[in-house]
């Protein structure tokens, strides 16, 4: 006898599970794509950045599964209310995390690109601050969606301006190096696509953290509700 | 062309302050002691389908047969509270039983054809009403009661004959075009496709929604799924409570009930 | 991967055990049912083809009636010897028929007229009927006196039985009730070719009668017909628009129980008993006339009314709901649901079950002898409040007869009874198959 909160069907129930362990998943392999790409770039290191871009395929591999799951349950189970919510933002979090994971072969790709320049580090910590920020927010956004935590979720999206604010102040900072010495062009250019990437990252945990806001209340986050949160 | 109009091939074609066509206050019925509906309080929206779901013996089907007296021939049945319909109460002792049921039809479960030809089906409501004045009026009537319920061309070679040789589906069209030969107000369905196969299902789902724009409707249905296609406003009930009730929309895809998510979703029987 | 042709595990290639269905006793008891039905047929059948074949043994020689075919002179002499019948039409009412009979048929034997003993026996060769059947022919035609016709005339009784081979001959003479003067005069006539057994209408139109071969079921037909006429009439409006009431209108309460419970005791009691109220209501406090069909049909209304309310009720009761559900759904009164719908469709039922009634009545017999339908009534009713009696009476009062003659006519009753029963049933089956609607 089914308890009041699981599908008298007990498949579905399963179904429906194995869709948010997926997701799950997925965040899980996107995460770590992006520590260890931020890693391969930040210590230059030829052989983490290959795993990263053969670990993206994947991760693509991942979306079209959960994708196809998505479409399988709304075709055979006619899902109502929060149990349609959850299938169609799957679907909506897994592209995210997917562009996600695209993000992070970027950095590797860039990573084995600046190779043989070398790296000085007052390059790189603002790149590894930003993307601290940003593993922090994907996290975040992340476990807000499978623990449904509406605040969580409006906090994520709330700090989505630290975010822009981190990703402007280093695109200065690197212009000005880049206008110090000629010589850091390549370099800081190749940095300023990789920050450009990171800030990308930023924009799809925000998409999560929407997503989860929606799947928990069934309403869209409008601009006034990021404003009210505190920073 | 917009995406508001896929969802909202159900928006309401009333203004939007008019006043309900019926309205439920605090509607019980009891079969002998038992109470099987308790202070159930519901709008009936003109020009809308209203659509009341729930598990078997919620007490929908109740409700719908109190909206048209028809709890009235079952023994025992008693109803308290309200009813209205444009704000006159049904259950006043000087309104008669007759002339409401002529403005609120009826289509059943199981197709029920008269055993008598497809014309006489049609034809019988008008003529014990009076509404026909003679026979051109009355072939008039049938033939647009049997055009608006989309049988006109399967059957307008054969009106003489019974209307119990037709398919289950064309016979659950006839008993449509029956009802509303009377030129009813407000239309009421008790779970009219459930005998029905799906291409017969969607056929009658068309047909509502032509029939929206002249008539009130309310149908009670076990599918989930057919409620959420054909209508405007839909009333979850539950143990003979209404527990909620909106717009269709809104109930399945954010119900505020936690009974009501349960429900839809499939969580509880 | 590709499809390796996997190890099979291995196969139990013998055949699994066969499991036991109890096929074999099923069949058995299945055939031993059957053959209880058959043996069960069988027997009713048996008895039925007994009880056929013992009553149209006896009987059918009843349809058929020895006659005597030959030229009678209408003597004017004996009819209307003063001429009178210009004046006194009343001479040819009154004339001696009965002479004029045994003249001819003297004639025909050779006898002569003047043999007075033989003249006696000759007498009792012809029917007296003969008198009322010369009678009609002079009257309808005047100018047939002074002329010689070829009449038939009914032989006597005993004369038909002894032509029907009914009469023992081998007893002694006086012992019988034929002479074998008689029997030799019989077989002349034979072979004169003057006797003939035409078919006897006279069984379904004569009157009660002291002789047999004047007697017929006439007015026992009339009478049985004025009282179904009375019972279809009372008894099938009042037994519908009762069960109408009670199965449409009426609420479902202690009340109406208690009444179902008493119409359905109704149908069973003995219908002796509804004599006995006849008697007493409608003869004895109404001062009603007795043995008129008016009566009786009122004792077998009441009779039958039970019935009836029973077959109108069950049929009305297997017309569905959602028949009358749809009918009330689209705005029509109780009334136009019921008589527009609801009997319509109940219609075939309450037909067969009328028929059924009217079949019972018209066989029942006790109810009417209390009521004095016993009587002697030989003219033919002209309307229900003359005397009359009834079919299954008129088998009564024959069987008490001891005249060999009638014994055979009250298996003839029996059979034409039983005709009209099975005719009866047979429109019944007819009429629902006509009547009969699916819905």
């Amino acid at each position: 006898m089914a308890s009041l909160n699981e599908h008298i069907v007990s498949s579905y129930e399963d179904e429906l599970t194995n869709l948010n362990k997926a997701i799950s998943e997925m965040g899980g392999m996107v995460e770590q794509a992006i520590t260890e790409s931020a890693v391969a770039l930040l210590k230059l290191d030829h052989k983490q950045a290959q795993d990263v871009r053969l670990f993206d395929k994947k991760i693509d591999d991942m979306q079209q599964r959960i994708n196809d799951a998505a479409v399988s349950i709304i075709a055979r189970r006619q899902p109502m209310a929060a149990d349609l919510r959850m299938v169609v933002t799957s679907i909506q979090v897994a592209n995210d995390l997917e562009r996600t994971g695209d993000m992070a072969k970027q950095l590797a790709k860039r990573a084995m690109q600046i190779e043989s320049l070398g790296l000085a580090p007052k390059f790189y910590n603002g790149v590894k601050h930003m993307k601290e920020l940003v593993a922090r927010q994907l996290k975040s956004a992340i476990d807000a969606y499978l623990s449904r935590d509406a605040a969580a979720a409006v906090e994520v999206c709330s700090r989505d301006d630290e975010v822009d604010a981190m990703y402007n102040s280093l695109f200065r900072e690197l212009l000005t190096y880049m206008m110090e010495d000629p010589r850091n062009i390549t370099q800081c250019t190749h940095l300023l696509f990789c920050t450009k990437s990171l800030e990308r990252v930023g924009d799809h945990a925000t998409n999560i953290a929407e997503a989860a806001y929606y799947l928990e209340t069934g309403r869209h986050l409008g601009a006034e509700e990021q404003q009210r949160q505190p920073r | 062309m917009s995406l508001e109009s896929a969802a909202t091939t159900a928006a309401p074609v009333a203004r939007p302050n008019a006043p309900p066509k019926m309205q439920g206050d605090k509607v019980g019925v009891f079969y002998g002691e038992k109470q099987a509906l308790f202070d159930v309080d519901l709008k009936i929206e003109q020009f809308n389908v209203t659509s009341l779901i729930g598990p078997s013996g919620c007490g929908k089907s109740t409700f719908l047969r109190s909206l048209n007296r028809m709890n009235d021939t079952i023994d025992g049945c008693r109803v308290v509270g309200k009813i209205t319909l444009d704000k006159d109460d049904i259950y006043d002792p000087s309104i008669d039983v007759v002339e409401l049921r002529a403005r609120v039809g009826m289509v059943f479960q199981k197709p029920n054809p008269f055993p008598k030809s497809i014309y006489e089906n049609v034809a019988y409501g008008p003529k014990i009403h009076g509404i026909a004045r003679n026979k051109a009026d009355l072939d008039e009537i049938v033939h647009s009661s049997l055009r608006r319920a989309g049988l006109w061309n399967e059957v307008k070679d054969r009106l003489n004959e019974p209307g119990t040789g037709l398919s289950g589906g064309q016979q659950q069209r006839l008993c449509i075009a029956r009802a509303i030969a009377t030129k009813p107000e407000v239309l009421l369905m008790d779970e009219p496709c459930s005998a029905l196969d799906p291409i017969a299902t969607a056929v009658i789902e068309e047909l509502i929604d032509e029939l929206r724009e002249n008539f009130t409707i309310v149908i009670v249905t076990h599918s989930m799924q057919q409620a959420a296609r054909v209508s405007q406003k839909t009333a979850f009930f539950h143990l003979g409570k209404l527990i909620e009730e909106g717009k269709t929309e809104d109930i399945f895809t954010n119900p505020r009930n936690k009974q009501t998510q349960d429900y839809i979703t499939g969580r509880i029987g | 991967m590709t499809d390796a042709a996997l190890p099979h595990a291995a196969v139990d290639t013998a055949a699994p055990a066969k499991r036991d269905f109890g096929l074999k006793r099923r069949h058995a008891a299945e055939f031993r049912f059957r053959l209880y039905g058959i043996v069960a047929i069988v027997i009713g059948l048996g008895f039925l083809a007994i009880l056929l074949v013992s009553i149209v043994s006896k009987g059918y020689t009843a349809f058929v009636q020895t006659s005597i075919t030959v030229p009678v002179e209408f003597s004017a002499s004996i009819i209307d010897k003063d001429n009178e019948r210009a004046t006194n039409p009343r001479v040819l009412v009154s004339a001696n028929y009965p002479i004029v009979a045994r003249n001819a048929v003297a004639k025909a034997l050779g006898v002569s007229i003047d043999d007075k003993a033989a003249m006696r026996d000759i007498a009792k060769f012809v029917s007296d009927g003969s008198r009322s059947t010369l009678r009609e022919i002079v009257l309808a035609d005047p100018s047939v006196i002074g002329t010689t016709r070829n009449v038939t005339l009914l032989a006597a009784a005993d004369i038909d039985s002894a032509n029907k081979g009914q009469i023992d001959l081998t007893v002694p003479q006086d012992k019988r009730k034929v002479s074998d003067q008689q029997v030799a005069w019989l077989d002349q006539l034979k072979q004169q070719g003057a006797i003939s057994t035409p078919f006897n209408w006279g069984l379904l139109t004569f009157g009660a009668s002291s002789r047999p071969e004047t007697a017929g079921l006439g007015v026992a037909l009339v009478g049985s017909l004025y009282m179904m006429a009375i019972v279809l009439l009372c008894a099938l409006p009042i037994g519908v628009a009762a069960s109408i009431y009670l199965e449409e209108f009426a609420k479902k309460n202690r009340f109406t129980d208690f009444i179902e419970v008493n119409i359905n005791n109704l149908a069973a009691v003995p219908s002796i008993v509804y004599g006995l109220l006849g008697l007493a209501v409608f003869i004895n406090f109404f001062g009603m006339p007795r043995s008129a069909p008016i009566v009786g049909g009122l004792v077998l209304t009441l009779m039958t009314l039970p019935t009836i309310i029973i077959a109108t009720r069950a049929a009305l009761r297997a017309v569905p709901p959602s028949i009358r559900s749809a009918a009330l759904g689209i705005g029509a009164s109780r009334m136009q649901m019921v008589f527009d719908h609801v009997l319509p469709l109940a219609t075939p039922g309450i037909l067969t079950g009328t028929i059924i009634g009217l079949a019972r009545a018209l066989g029942e017999t006790a109810p009417l002898l209390l009521i004095g339908m016993v009587a002697f009534v030989a003219d033919r009713p002209t309307s229900p409040l003359d005397p009359a009696t009834a079919l299954p009476v008129q088998i009564y009062m024959w069987a008490n007869e001891a005249e060999r003659a009638f014994v055979e006519r009250t298996q003839g009753a029996v059979l034409v009874l039983l005709i009209f029963l099975a005719l009866m049933n047979i429109a019944a089956i007819l009429l629902r198959r006509r009547f009969e609607r699916r819905w």
